[in-house]
C-alpha cells in the first residue's frame, strides 16, 4: 500500500496539518454541494418537451449577499489561522542550534559551527529548535523536507534562513523544490533526526578541521583583514569584537543590524554600506572567496567577544 | 422560438471567395477566427505530445525514457505551448473573434486588418518558438526563473524569448480590438446591461490582456537582452536581484490566468442559459465579478513568491488579497448553479461540457484556498500539488469551456450538425481521464513529489501511474471530437440558424452567417437572455 | 429587398464596418489611447527595475549618471519638445485643411526627430569609446564597477526602447505625410494626424522622464 500521507516529523508538521484538514473539510462539502446541486437539477429539471423553456427567475439579493458573505468569512478564518501558523514558521526561537547549508548544481553541502561537514545528509538532534542559514553558489534552489513541512528558495547573493524542531529520530527525505537544470530531481538527500545522545556521539567522531570560526579565524589572516581591522582601534577599519548584532551607524546617516547578510556583504561588496566615521577603502574579495568561506568568516566574525576598553565609534 | 429554416444560405461568409489568398488576406473576422482556430489546434497538439511523453517518462520512477535534459525540455516547452500559444489566445481569438461582433451587432470588429495582422504576429511568433523547439529545445520552464534562464542555461532561451514576445503583440492588439468595439459598435438599443455575459468577460479579459502583457513583454526582452549583452539585471554577481525577476514575472503571469480563466466562464455563462433557457441568475453580479477579478487578478502575484523571499508581512497582504479574489468566482459558481434551478435543463453536449466546467473548476479554485493559505502553501508550493490545482482550473476548467464553446457555436460556424452520441462520449471520456490524470497529484503534492522532476522515489509510483493511465484517456477523450468535427463539415445535417432555440443576436442571422453579418443591423429591444426576444433579426 | 446597406463611396476614408465618420473617428481614437496605455505598461517595467537599483546603489548611479553628457542631454530634450510643438501645429493645420502648412509642420517634426536621433547616436558611439557599454570591456572606477554596468545597461535598454519607438514614430510621420501629400487628409477627414499627434506626444513624454532619471542624478546647480 504506497504511502497517501507524509510523515509529520516537526512541531509545525501537526498544526500545518490540522489547517490542511480544515481546508479539506470545507472544500469537501463545497464541492460535493455544488456537484450535488448539478446533478440534482439536472434530473429534477431536466427538459421535457423541445419547445419548454426555464422559469423566468433573474435572481435574488438575499441570496447574492449570503453567498457573497459566507465565503468571505471562511476566507478570513482560513486568513487568521492560518497567519497565525505562518508567524510562527516564519520566526525562529531565541534559543537555535545554526548549521549553514549551501546549495549549488546539484548537491547540498552543510556546515556544522564545529567543523562537521556534510554532503547530502544532515545529522540533527530531536527536541531541539535548528536554525537553517542559507544560500547558494550558483541559482536559486529550494530546501524542502515534507516531514518537517518546511520549504524555503535558497537564492544566490543573499543568505535566506529556515527552521524546524524535529519530533522523532528518523529519516526524512530532502529535495530540491526549484528547479535548477539538468540533474534537478537528483538533487535530494536526507535529514536524519538523532536522540540528542546518540547526536552528540555523531558530532564527537566527526571533524578534524576545527569548527567554523577557527576555520574563519584563519582565513581572517590569511587575506589579511586584520592589518585594517584592528582590535585597538588603531586600524583603518572598524573594530569587529562585539560587532555581530549590534545597530551600525552608516555614512549616508541610515542604521543597520550587523547581521550574517550585513558581514556578508561588507566583505563582497565593501562600498555599499560604509560604516559612519570611515573611509570607502576596503577592497571588494568578490572572486577571492566561496561561498563556505563566507560562511567560516561570518562565523569568526560572530565569535569575537567585545573587548572591555574598546569604545565603538 | 424553435428554428425556421433549416437551409444553407446560399451566400455566406465561407464562399464568399475562395482560394487561399482570400483567406490569408482576408478581414472578416470570422474567417481570421478559424485561421486561429488552426494555429491554436496544432500548437494545442504540440503540446499534448509533450505531456504525453512526461506522463509516460514518469509511469516509472527513474527517469528512463528519455534523458534529463530532455525531459526538461519537454515540461518547458509543454508549458511554453499550451499556455502562450493554446490557452491564452484560444477562447479569445477564435470564439472572441467570430462572436463578439455578431453578439453586439456590429459588421465586424473595429479594426478589421489590425485583426488579421494579430493572426500574422501570433503565427510568427508560434513559428519562432517551434524552432527554437526543433533546433534544440529550451530547458528553463516556461517560468524562466534567473539566473538560470540568464546565465546557467545553454539551450535556446532567446529565441524562445523573443517568440514569446513577438506573440504577446497579438493579445495586446486583440484585447485592444475587443475593447474599442465593444465601447463603440454596441448596435442601436444594446445597452452594457443587454450584452451577453460572453461580452462582458471578453471584456475583462481586453482589460487585462492590454494592461498585463506588455509587463511580460518587457521581462522577456530584460532576459533576452541579459543573455545577448551580458547586462546584469537579474545577476547577483553585479549587484543584480533574481528575485526582482519574478515580480516581474508574476505580475503578468497571475493575471494571464485570470486570461485563461475569465472567457471561459463567459462561454459557460452562454451554455448554462442556452442549455436551460432562463437569463442566467444574477446577471449584474456575474458581469460585475468579471470586472473584480480582473482588478483582483493585478493584486496578488506575490502568492506564487511565498517561499522565494518574500518577507512575512508582503506574504501576509498577498494572501488576503488572494482570498479576496476567490470570492467573484465563487459568485459566479453560486449563481450558475442557481440558474439550473427551475430550468428547462438540457443534456445537450455543450451543456455537459459547462456542467463539468463548474464542477472541476469548483475543485480548481477551491484548492486555490489552500495556497492562499501561506502556512499551507510553503508545504505544497512547488510541488504536485500546484501542478494538480492549476490543470484542473485549465483544464478541466478552460478546456472544457473552450469545448463546450466550440460544441455550441460549431454549427453557427459551419452550418453543420456533428455526431450527437460521439461528442456524449468524447465529452465523457475527457471527464474521467481528466479526474484520473489529476486528482492523484494532489496527494502526490501533499506526500512531497516536487514539480519538475523527471525520477522520483519508488514509493510515489503508484499514484504516478494512476496519473499517466489517466493521461492516455484524456488523450483519446481530445483526439475524438477532431474526427467527428471534421467529418460533419462534409456530411454533418444542416443546422439552421437557431438548432438550440437559444436567445442571442447570433441566433438571429443565418447559419454560417453572411460576411457582413446581418442583412440590416439589429435594434436591440431585449434583454440578454430574454426568452421573448425575437427569433429572427427585422428592421425595427 | 431589405433597406440597402450603407453607401459609404461617398463618405471619404470611411471604412465599410463603421456606420458614420464620427463613430470611426471615435473608435480610432479610443484604440490609440488604448495602445498608449500598454506603453505605459511597457516601459514602467523598466522604470520598475530603475526604481529598485536606483533605490539600492545611489552612489553607483550618481556616478554613472555623471558620465553621460548633459549638454547633448539638454539639446535632446530641447529638439523633442520642439518637435512636439511643430507636431502639434501641423494636428492645427489639419483641422483647418491647410495641406501646406500641415506638410511643413509634418517635415519640421521628422527633421528634428531625426535630429535627435543622430544626437543619441553619437552618444552611444562616444559611451563605447569610453568603454561604459556593459560586457567585457566595461571600465568604470573601481568602487562603483558592479553596479555602475547595471545603471549602464539600463541606461541602454531604455534609451534603445525609447529610440526604436521614435523610429516607428518617424515612419508614421513618413505615412502621414505621404496621404496629406496625396490628398488622403482632408478638412473632414484628418483624425489620422490627430491620432499620430497622440504617438508622438507620448514619445515624447517618455524622454521628459527618462532625462532626469538618466542624466540628471545628483546633480545641483552650481
Amino acid at each position: 500500500m504506497p504511502p497517501l500521507f507524509p510523515d509529520a516529523a516537526s512541531t509545525m508538521a501537526t498544526r500545518v496539518d490540522a489547517l490542511y484538514f480544515f481546508l479539506l473539510a470545507i472544500s469537501a462539502f463545497f464541492g460535493l454541494l455544488i456537484a450535488g446541486l448539478i446533478v440534482y437539477f439536472a434530473l429534477k429539471f431536466h427538459r421535457r418537451t423541445a419547445e419548454q423553456i426555464g422559469a423566468r427567475i433573474h435572481g435574488a439579493m438575499s441570496l447574492e449577499i449570503g453567498w457573497t458573505v459566507i465565503p468571505l468569512m471562511i476566507t478570513m478564518v482560513l486568513f487568521v489561522w492560518g497567519a497565525s501558523v505562518y508567524f510562527a514558521m516564519a520566526y525562529p526561537p531565541e534559543e537555535t542550534l545554526n548549521i549553514y547549508v549551501v546549495g549549488k548544481q546539484w548537491m547540498w553541502k552543510f556546515q556544522h559551527l564545529d567543523g562537521q561537514r556534510e554532503i547530502n545528509e544532515l545529522h540533527v538532534p530531536v527536541g531541539r529548535a535548528v536554525k537553517l542559514i542559507t544560500t547558494s553558489e550558483d541559482v536559486i534552489h529550494d530546501f524542502f523536507v515534507p516531514a518537517f513541512r518546511i520549504k524555503a528558495d535558497v537564492i544566490p547573493g543573499r543568505y535566506v534562513t529556515i527552521w524546524f524542531q524535529a519530533t522523532k529520530p528518523g529519516r526524512y527525505r530532502l529535495f530540491c523544490a526549484e528547479y535548477c537544470g539538468t540533474k534537478h530531481s537528483g538533487m535530494i538527500g536526507e535529514v536524519v533526526a538523532m536522540e540528542p545522545s546518540e547526536y552528540q556521539t555523531w558530532l564527537g567522531g566527526g571533524a578534524a578541521e576545527g569548527s567554523l570560526a577557527s576555520a574563519g579565524a584563519k582565513l581572517f589572516q590569511d587575506l589579511a583583514c586584520n592589518t585594517c581591522h584592528r582590535p585597538d582601534a588603531q586600524g583603518r577599519g572598524p573594530v569587529l569584537e562585539g560587532l555581530f548584532g549590534k545597530t551600525v551607524m552608516l555614512q549616508s546617516g541610515e542604521t543597520v543590524t550587523a547581521d550574517e547578510a550585513y558581514v556578508r556583504e561588507s566583505i563582497l561588496q565593501p562600498a555599499a554600506r560604509v560604516t559612519a566615521g570611515f573611509q570607502p577603502i576596503m577592497p571588494t574579495f568578490q572572486g577571492l572567496v566561496t561561498e563556505e568561506q563566507l560562511l567560516e568568516l561570518v562565523e569568526y566574525i560572530k565569535s569575537l567577544q567585545a573587548l572591555p576598553q574598546v569604545q565603538t565609534r | 422560438m424553435a428554428s425556421s429554416t433549416l437551409l444553407i444560405p446560399p451566400r455566406h461568409y465561407l464562399n464568399d471567395g475562395y482560394g487561399i489568398k482570400s483567406w490569408l488576406l482576408t478581414r472578416d473576422h470570422k474567417r481570421i477566427a478559424l485561421l486561429y482556430l488552426a494555429g491554436v489546434t496544432l500548437f494545442f497538439f504540440v503540446g499534448g505530445a509533450m505531456a504525453v511523453l512526461i506522463r509516460i517518462d514518469l509511469a516509472t520512477p527513474p527517469g528512463d525514457l528519455v534523458t534529463d535534459e530532455t525531459y526538461n525540455k519537454l515540461f518547458t516547452m509543454h508549458g511554453v505551448m499550451m499556455v502562450f500559444f493554446f490557452l491564452i489566445p484560444a477562447i479569445p481569438a477564435v470564439l472572441g473573434n467570430f462572436l463578439v461582433p455578431i453578439m453586439i451587432g456590429a459588421k465586424d470588429l473595429a479594426f478589421p486588418k489590425l485583426n488579421l495582422f494579430s493572426w500574422y504576429i501570433y503565427i510568427v511568433g508560434g513559428l519562432f518558438t517551434l524552432y527554437a523547439l526543433v533546433s534544440g529545445g529550451v530547458d528553463t520552464g516556461w517560468t524562466f526563473y534567473t539566473p538560470f534562464s540568464t546565465v546557467a542555461s545553454t539551450t535556446n532561451v532567446i529565441p524562445t524569448a523573443l517568440g514569446i514576445f513577438i506573440t504577446g503583440f497579438s493579445s495586446i492588439l486583440t484585447g485592444l480590438n475587443f475593447i474599442v468595439t465593444i465601447h463603440r459598435m454596441r448596435a442601436p438599443g444594446m445597452t452594457w446591461f443587454r450584452m451577453p455575459l460572453f461580452l462582458w468577460s471578453i471584456y475583462a479579459t481586453s482589460l487585462i490582456n492590454v494592461l498585463g502583457t506588455p509587463v511580460i513583454a518587457i521581462t522577456v526582452l530584460l532576459v533576452a537582452a541579459e543573455r545577448i549583452f551580458h547586462f546584469g539585471f537579474f545577476d547577483p554577481r553585479v549587484g543584480g536581484d533574481p528575485v526582482l525577476f519574478q515580480h516581474l514575472f508574476w505580475f503578468y503571469s497571475h493575471p494571464a490566468v485570470y486570461i485563461m480563466v475569465l472567457p471561459a466562464m463567459g462561454v459557460v455563462s452562454e451554455l448554462v442559459a442556452a442549455g436551460c433557457r432562463k437569463p442566467v441568475f444574477g446577471y449584474p453580479f456575474v458581469a460585475f465579478a468579471s470586472l473584480g477579478i480582473a482588478v483582483l487578478g493585478f493584486l496578488v502575484w506575490g502568492h506564487h513568491m511565498f517561499v522565494a523571499g518574500e518577507s512575512v508581512y508582503s506574504a501576509l497582504i498577498f494572501s488576503i488579497l488572494s482570498f479576496l479574489v476567490a470570492i467573484p468566482s465563487a459568485v459566479k459558481v453560486f449563481n450558475w448553479t442557481a440558474t439550473m434551478f427551475k430550468g428547462a435543463v438540457s443534456w445537450e453536449t455543450p451543456m455537459l461540457y459547462a456542467y463539468g466546467f463548474i464542477g472541476l473548476f469548483t475543485i480548481g479554485g477551491l484548492t486555490g484556498l489552500f495556497l492562499a493559505t501561506v502556512a499551507v502553501d510553503v508545504h505544497v508550493t512547488d510541488t504536485y500539488f500546484v501542478i494538480a490545482h492549476f490543470h484542473y482550473i485549465m483544464v478541466g476548467g478552460t478546456i472544457m469551456g473552450y469545448l463546450g464553446g466550440v460544441h455550441y457555436w460549431w454549427p453557427k460556424i459551419s452550418g453543420r450538425l456533428y455526431n450527437e452520441a460521439l461528442a456524449k462520449i468524447s465529452a465523457g471520456i475527457i471527464f474521467i481521464g481528466f479526474n484520473l490524470t489529476f486528482f492523484p497529484q494532489f496527494v502526490l503534492g501533499y506526500l512531497g513529489m516536487p514539480r519538475r522532476y523527471h525520477a522520483y522515489p519508488p514509493d510515489f509510483q503508484v499514484l504516478n501511474v494512476l496519473s499517466s493511465a489517466g493521461a492516455s484517456i484524456l488523450g483519446v477523450g481530445y483526439l475524438i471530437p477532431m474526427i467527428y468535427l471534421m467529418w460533419s463539415l462534409r456530411y454533418g445535417r444542416l443546422a439552421g440558424s437557431n438548432p438550440w432555440g437559444a436567445v442571442g443576436l447570433e441566433w438571429t442571422t443565418t447559419s454560417p452567417p453572411p460576411t457582413e453579418n446581418f442583412a440590416e443591423t439589429p435594434l436591440v429591444t431585449w434583454d440578454a437572455y430574454d426568452c421573448h426576444a425575437p427569433s429572427e433579426s427585422h428592421v425595427a | 429587398m431589405p433597406e440597402a446597406v450603407r453607401d459609404h463611396s461617398h463618405v471619404p476614408g470611411l471604412a465599410h464596418h463603421f456606420d458614420t465618420l464620427d463613430q470611426q473617428t471615435e473608435a480610432t481614437t479610443l484604440g490609440m489611447w488604448v495602445f498608449l496605455v500598454t506603453e505605459v505598461l511597457f516601459f514602467g517595467g523598466l522604470f520598475t527595475v530603475y526604481t529598485v537599483y536606483r533605490s539600492w546603489y545611489p552612489g553607483a548611479f550618481a556616478a554613472a549618471s555623471h558620465e553621460l553628457d548633459i549638454t547633448l542631454g539638454t539639446i535632446n530634450t530641447a529638439v523633442l519638445i520642439t518637435s512636439s510643438l511643430t507636431m502639434a501645429l501641423a494636428v492645427h493645420a489639419a483641422q483647418l485643411g491647410e495641406r501646406r502648412t500641415l506638410l511643413i509642420f509634418l517635415a519640421a517634426t521628422m527633421l528634428l526627430g531625426g535630429v535627435f536621433l543622430g544626437i543619441k547616436g553619437f552618444e552611444y558611439y562616444h559611451k563605447f569609446v569610453e568603454h561604459h557599454v556593459p560586457g567585457s570591456s566595461f571600465q568604470f572606477e573601481q568602487e562603483y564597477f558592479r553596479h555602475a554596468q547595471i545603471f549602464f545597461s539600463l541606461y541602454f535598454m531604455m534609451t534603445g526602447l525609447h529610440a526604436l519607438h521614435m523610429v516607428i514614430g518617424f515612419g508614421i510621420m513618413l505615412v502621414m505625410f505621404w496621404w496629406a501629400w496625396k490628398g488622403t487628409i482632408t478638412l473632414e477627414y484628418y483624425s489620422p494626424i490627430e491620432i499620430s499627434g497622440l504617438y508622438w506626444h507620448f514619445v515624447d513624454i517618455v524622454w521628459i522622464f527618462l532625462f532626469p532619471l538618466l542624466y540628471l542624478i545628483g546633480r545641483h546647480a552650481h
